[in-house]
């Protein structure tokens, strides 16, 4: 009787809406190839940690006043005053720090298995969108408690935009809404945080999942699951059933839907995720002065400059870039460069072999080398600056771009080892 | 496969090692701190903390972020016992704990305001302040004779003298005492441990409840990791 009281509401439904076929589509009939890693539970967990931010941060906005007079105090007292506001301000300032681990993780399981590669070009551009937000959510949300290390990080950001010829000037003006930061800026940044920036990155999270199950997972052997129609004996086929959106165009092999088993696998990353989250969260929040820095303890003070000013730990990397130029408009450059090189990946990579396990030790090398170099960028970021660290810096840069600049010489005709036709038990 | 993880979990480690000689400035203060060794569970040592903060800190620096009923509940002190003994200003109990020091005389008399001490054990760490109130000394190039080891030039003057008395400092930066006070070194230091206590308590005052929710929410997810790993595992039975 229950039974049929909901089927029929659901026929009443999808007659209007297609939610079953959408579900079928995307979750129930949705191939994933059988053989994702470790590497493969950072997509799912950068949805949790994304819905962990917006929910957290809806909370927060409820009791943060954005005011150049109230924001600090306001924060003081969600930490106090606030029903486990403590709880809830630690998840987002430990789920800004979480978010970006995710998604470098991410990243780096794309580079491994060459998932940016032809077909999935604008899949990968979907995923650069999102990090560039997801930079520009980050850095608007650091200013938001208004201490002191949130006004000159800032400062020292915005002040960058001053470089550019000309309209230099205007630009930091139009930026700040004011000529220093003030409760103006403050007020501008909390509205792209809480507003903008969130919308942006559900649409283009929307986007990236959609431009995914258009063109289908890759996987860690980086074999083509999708087989032309009609090439693969029907007793080989995948035993289960997908969404016919897929199986009238491809044979598909050794797949499996992605509900149930990918949803409980993951699942099971969420818990292990949760255990390493809840303990930094609750043991370490301030993330070795690394996730909440020492001083912002102390309100903004444009009169007090903090000893060593250092953005926080993510944007490390590209910070040392930065910096590694003496000239400011050139280290500009050079910071925005480095950004655009990862969007550009798809076409500095001109192989058709997609995983590592199948490329050339060559590349192998490259692809550490690049990982050691991005950490080392990143570690120097938070530091002060020095000759000797300049000289690491320099070093590591260079081991950045060459990373991509290589890779285009030698991906042409590189030496690979012979991909197989289909993933192996 | 493993072997690239394992090359690149070992670079990224000797990159990092590399630099760590560089990383001693990028968090935490840069001058030597003694261990404070205070502890946010002794109540007694937290509520004698209380009575130093507001016999001898509170007339120049606030608690502008703690209420007082807060913290009388926190350390188990009684709301009676509490207006009697802790509250001078004559505030209501569920106010903040600040004082009446006009602000822009004392950045004159001081050379700056003095600051709001709430958040001062998360600005600078705990063993900072139980090193800090012990290194004063005679220094008469200074506007109230003292100067500081820890924080040269400090505009404050040694307020703690009475009980500690005072030290001078030789040319190797080494302090020794002077003058006596009231207490003895060791006394006194108990004084300044149970002081940075109370102040790592105001800072945070939710730590100790965080902390013990923590054992339980882990508690919990290992529980649940093992579930969803043997779930996982039946569901998998059929892909294989």
């Amino acid at each position: 009787m229950l039974m049929k009281l909901a089927t029929d509401f659901m026929g009443w439904i999808d007659k209007r809406l297609p939610v079953t076929e959408a579900w079928n589509k995307h979750v129930g009939q949705y191939p994933a190839p059988k053989n994702f890693n470790f590497w493969y539970f950072f997509g799912s967990l950068a949805m949790l940690v994304l819905v962990n931010q917006i929910l957290t941060g809806i909370w927060l906005t409820m009791n943060y006043e954005p005011s150049g007079d109230g924001a600090f105090a306001s924060i003081e007292y969600i930490m106090r005053d606030v029903d486990y506001g403590w709880l809830l301000r630690y998840m987002h300032s430990t789920g800004a720090s979480a978010f970006f681990v995710v998604v470098y993780m991410h990243m780096m399981r794309g580079l491994m298995y060459g998932s940016y590669q032809k077909p999935r070009e604008l899949l990968w551009i979907f995923g650069m969108l999102i990090y560039l937000v997801l930079m520009a959510e980050a850095f608007m949300g650091y200013l938001l408690p208004w201490g002191n290390m949130s006004f000159w990080g800032a400062q020292v950001i915005i002040s960058l935009f001053g470089a550019i010829p000309i309209i230099g000037d205007d630009l930091t003006l139009w930026i700040r809404g004011d000529y220093v930061i003030s409760g103006a800026t403050l007020n501008r940044f909390f509205a792209l945080h809480v507003i903008a920036m969130p919308l942006v990155l559900v649409i283009l999270v929307f986007l990236h999942i959609l431009a995914l199950h258009e063109v289908g997972s890759n996987n860690p052997e980086g074999v083509d699951t999708k087989k032309p129609k009609g090439s693969v004996k029907p007793e080989e086929l995948s035993k289960f059933k997908f969404h016919k959106q897929y199986t009238d165009k491809y044979d598909i092999v050794d797949s499996i839907p992605f509900h149930p088993y990918y949803s409980v696998k993951d699942i099971m990353g969420v818990a292990g995720f949760l255990i390493l989250f809840c303990w930094v969260m609750f043991f370490f929040p301030e993330g070795g002065g690394y996730f909440i820095e020492a001083p912002n303890f102390t309100p903004a003070n444009s009169l007090k400059t903090p000893e060593h000013i250092a953005p926080v730990w993510y944007f490390g990397p590209f910070y040392t870039i930065l910096r590694v130029v003496p000239d400011k408009l050139g280290g500009m450059l050079l910071m925005f460069a480095a950004i655009g090189m990862l969007f550009a990946l798809p076409w500095f990579d001109r192989g058709t072999v997609k995983s590592v396990r199948y490329r050339s030790k060559l590349h192998l090398v490259n692809l550490i080398q690049f990982s050691i170099c991005f950490v080392i960028l990143g570690a120097l970021g938070t530091m002060p600056a020095s000759p000797t660290a300049n000289l690491i810096g320099v070093i590591t840069t260079c081991g950045y771009f060459g990373f991509f600049i290589s890779l285009w010489f030698y991906s042409k005709n590189e030496n690979t080892k012979p991909v197989p036709e289909r993933i192996a038990d | 496969m493993k072997n690239l993880i394992i090359a690149a979990t070992f670079g990224i480690f000797v990159g990092l090692a590399t630099l760590t000689p560089f990383s001693a400035s990028a968090a935490g203060p840069s001058v030597p701190v003694d261990k404070a060794n205070n502890d946010l569970s002794d109540k007694e040592s937290l509520k004698k903390g209380f009575k130093t903060y507001i016999n001898y800190c509170l007339g120049c620096h606030q608690l502008q972020y703690q209420r007082y009923n807060r913290t009388f509940t926190d350390l188990g002190i009684d709301e009676a016992d509490g207006i009697a003994n802790y509250m001078y200003t004559g505030e209501n109990p569920g106010g903040h704990i600040t004082n009446t020091m006009p602000k822009k005389d004392a950045a004159k008399w001081f050379g700056s305001t003095p600051p709001d001490l709430t958040l001062e054990a998360r600005l600078r760490s705990p063993d900072w302040i139980y090193t800090y109130l012990r290194s004063f000394y005679i220094d008469e190039s200074r506007p109230f004779g003292v100067n500081n080891t820890t924080f040269k030039d400090v505009g404050m003057p040694h307020v703690l003298q009475d009980l500690q008395g005072i030290s001078t400092k030789d040319e190797y930066g080494k302090l020794s005492p002077a003058m006596g006070g009231t207490l003895t070194a060791e006394e006194y230091d108990v004084v300044v441990r149970d002081l940075t206590n109370f102040l790592e308590y105001v800072g945070e005052p939710n730590k100790l409840e965080r902390k013990a929710i923590g054992y339980w929410v882990l508690a919990f997810l290992f529980f649940f990791f093992i579930l969803t790993y043997f779930l996982k595992k039946e569901y998998w039975k059929d892909v294989h």
